[in-house]
């Protein structure tokens, strides 16, 4: 059995190879800011507009990407209002998406297997036009990382000092969790909504283990995230397995190993 | 000796006040910093002095008053390339960050650059002049977090260099430092006065040092109490105050 003659694992491949190069490099920015858990946030939120969509009837990824990215605005606007704590704000962003997604999935009658790939992933359903889709968003998340690359490094760092030389720190703030959410968004239908933030956390934590530079510890976070996926996908599909679970339990495997050295 | 260029007015503070809520941090300071000097920042712990030099970067805004830089309304500044700054030391980062002396040092130049322009060969050889500079040229490819206090320090004064400023604030930088290692770092720092040509506004806590080693002496403590030289400043009742009433003034120990 050759997983190559099956277009499906082909396209899937793509997808997860495209979505494994992009998730570490925003995860790093989250991880180091202390940020982990936005990207569960942000999964739960577009969870609520995969269920607009399917009422709505339009294509629940694109619907997912609008309703994710004008949420992830509102969360960091809360965040660093000071009217509550940040975390609350994130578990009131999860709990509430959550919710809304649940009412939205019982008005469109959602609740059946097509709800399961969302929230588990589905890569042999993706389409060539998913694809297309995907690496567009890829390419804009790279080019506005690799634009504003040395701001966010630096606010990373110290955004006190950052501030004191004149980078625009609310900005960037924003623009990376913009950058998060549509990250989240791609990566659906490869690990699903409850998956997701696996893929931009775990590679990032495993490659801190190695104490090395930034440059260096995103290399390494990139060779750990391609390689677990590969490796998670064709895995998977010879043992019939989940794909979203498998690589996740993948990468898990390589920080326990990393851990323990 | 370097010169104080007394045309020049590199940091003009008018009758600034700053509360925190209802309580009254700063009250009506006005203090001109000229080119060339080295104004050493006293006073007892809690007297505002970090309020005023964040109020001097731009990282709060007074509630009351006027600060210019370079002769320009602070509100409308936009060369903070021209100013660099060496944070307090214990809050700034992460000390589990992964990024190399090197890296650290390039970050000065990040303001330099301004948007969507990057690093290149030039920015290296200035990362390694800095370096060299506060003479850790080595360490460069060592990580942050794995050095000593005082040579974070060092990095940090590099890091500011870097970016090619007139100006350089520093946030008590001996803090937590031993006191041969200050003593490194005193004459590291009074180099970049008198060889670099750099405005200096140092924080400090530590008296006896700052009056051997700066031009001119602030003493602030909610009001600007005084203004003048060291050897003037260490007349006057102010310090003798202070110096005997407020131990943790004064914590600089001889061996």
């Amino acid at each position: 059995m050759d997983i190559f003659q099956y277009g499906f694992m082909v396209r899937g491949l793509e997808a997860g190879i495209i979505v494994a190069i992009i998730a570490p490099l925003i995860g790093i920015f989250l991880v180091l800011r202390r940020y982990s858990l936005i990207a569960d946030t942000l999964a739960h939120v577009s969870l609520a507009g995969i269920a607009l969509g399917l009422l709505l009837g339009l294509n629940p990824v694109y619907t997912a990407i609008g309703v994710t990215v004008i949420s992830s605005v509102g969360i960091e606007r809360l965040r660093t209002s000071q009217k509550i704590y940040g975390e609350s704000a994130l578990a009131l962003f999860l709990s509430g998406s959550l919710a809304l997604a649940m009412i939205l999935l019982s008005l469109a009658k959602g609740f059946n297997t097509n709800l399961l790939n969302y929230l588990f992933g589905s890569i042999v359903t993706v389409t060539a036009g998913d694809v297309r889709v995907m690496a567009i968003l890829a390419a804009f998340v790279s080019l506005a990382l690799f634009l504003f690359y040395k701001e966010l490094v630096y606010i990373s760092f110290d955004e006190e000092s950052a501030k004191a030389v004149g980078i625009p720190v609310r900005f960037i703030n924003v623009l990376l969790i913009v950058l998060a959410a549509l990250v989240v968004s791609l990566a659906i239908p490869i690990v699903g909504i409850l998956l997701i933030s696996a893929l931009m956390i775990i590679p990032v934590i495993t490659a801190l283990q190695f104490k090395k530079g930034f440059v260096k510890t995103i290399i390494y976070a990139e060779v750990i995230s391609i390689l677990s996926v590969i490796f998670g996908i064709i895995f998977s599909f010879y043992f019939n397995l989940s794909t979203g679970g498998t690589i996740v339990l993948a990468m898990l495997a390589v920080f326990g190993i990393v851990l323990l050295i | 000796m370097p010169q104080i260029d007394h045309t020049k007015k590199i940091v003009e503070i008018s009758d600034v006040s700053f509360s925190y809520g209802k309580e009254e941090v700063l009250k009506d300071i006005s203090l001109d910093i000229h080119q060339g000097d080295y104004l050493g920042l006293v006073g007892p712990n809690g007297a505002g002095k970090t309020t005023l030099l964040k109020i001097m970067l731009g990282l709060l805004s007074p509630t009351k008053g006027e600060i210019k830089l370079f002769g320009t309304d602070l509100k409308k500044f936009k060369k903070w390339s021209d100013i660099g700054y060496v944070p307090q030391k214990a809050t700034s980062f992460d000390v589990n960050f992964p990024a190399t002396v090197k890296e650290v040092v390039l970050m000065g130049r990040y303001g330099k650059k301004g948007l969507f322009r990057h690093t290149d060969g030039r920015d290296e050889i200035i990362v390694k002049k800095a370096l060299e500079e506060v003479g850790m040229q080595e360490y460069e490819n060592r990580l942050i977090g794995d050095l000593s206090g005082g040579q974070q320090q060092r990095v940090f004064i590099a890091r500011a260099i870097a970016g090619e400023p007139k100006i350089i604030f520093l946030d008590e930088p001996t803090s937590g430092i031993d006191a041969k290692t200050q003593d490194e770092f005193y004459t590291l720092i009074k180099k970049l006065n008198t060889e670099l040509d750099l405005t200096l506004i140092l924080i400090s806590h530590d008296i006896e040092k700052i009056t051997k080693e700066a031009m001119h002496i602030a003493c602030v403590d909610k009001t600007l109490v005084y203004h003048e030289t060291p050897e003037r400043f260490l007349e006057s009742v102010h310090a003798k105050e202070f110096v005997g009433e407020n131990a943790k003034f004064t914590t600089h120990h001889h061996s």
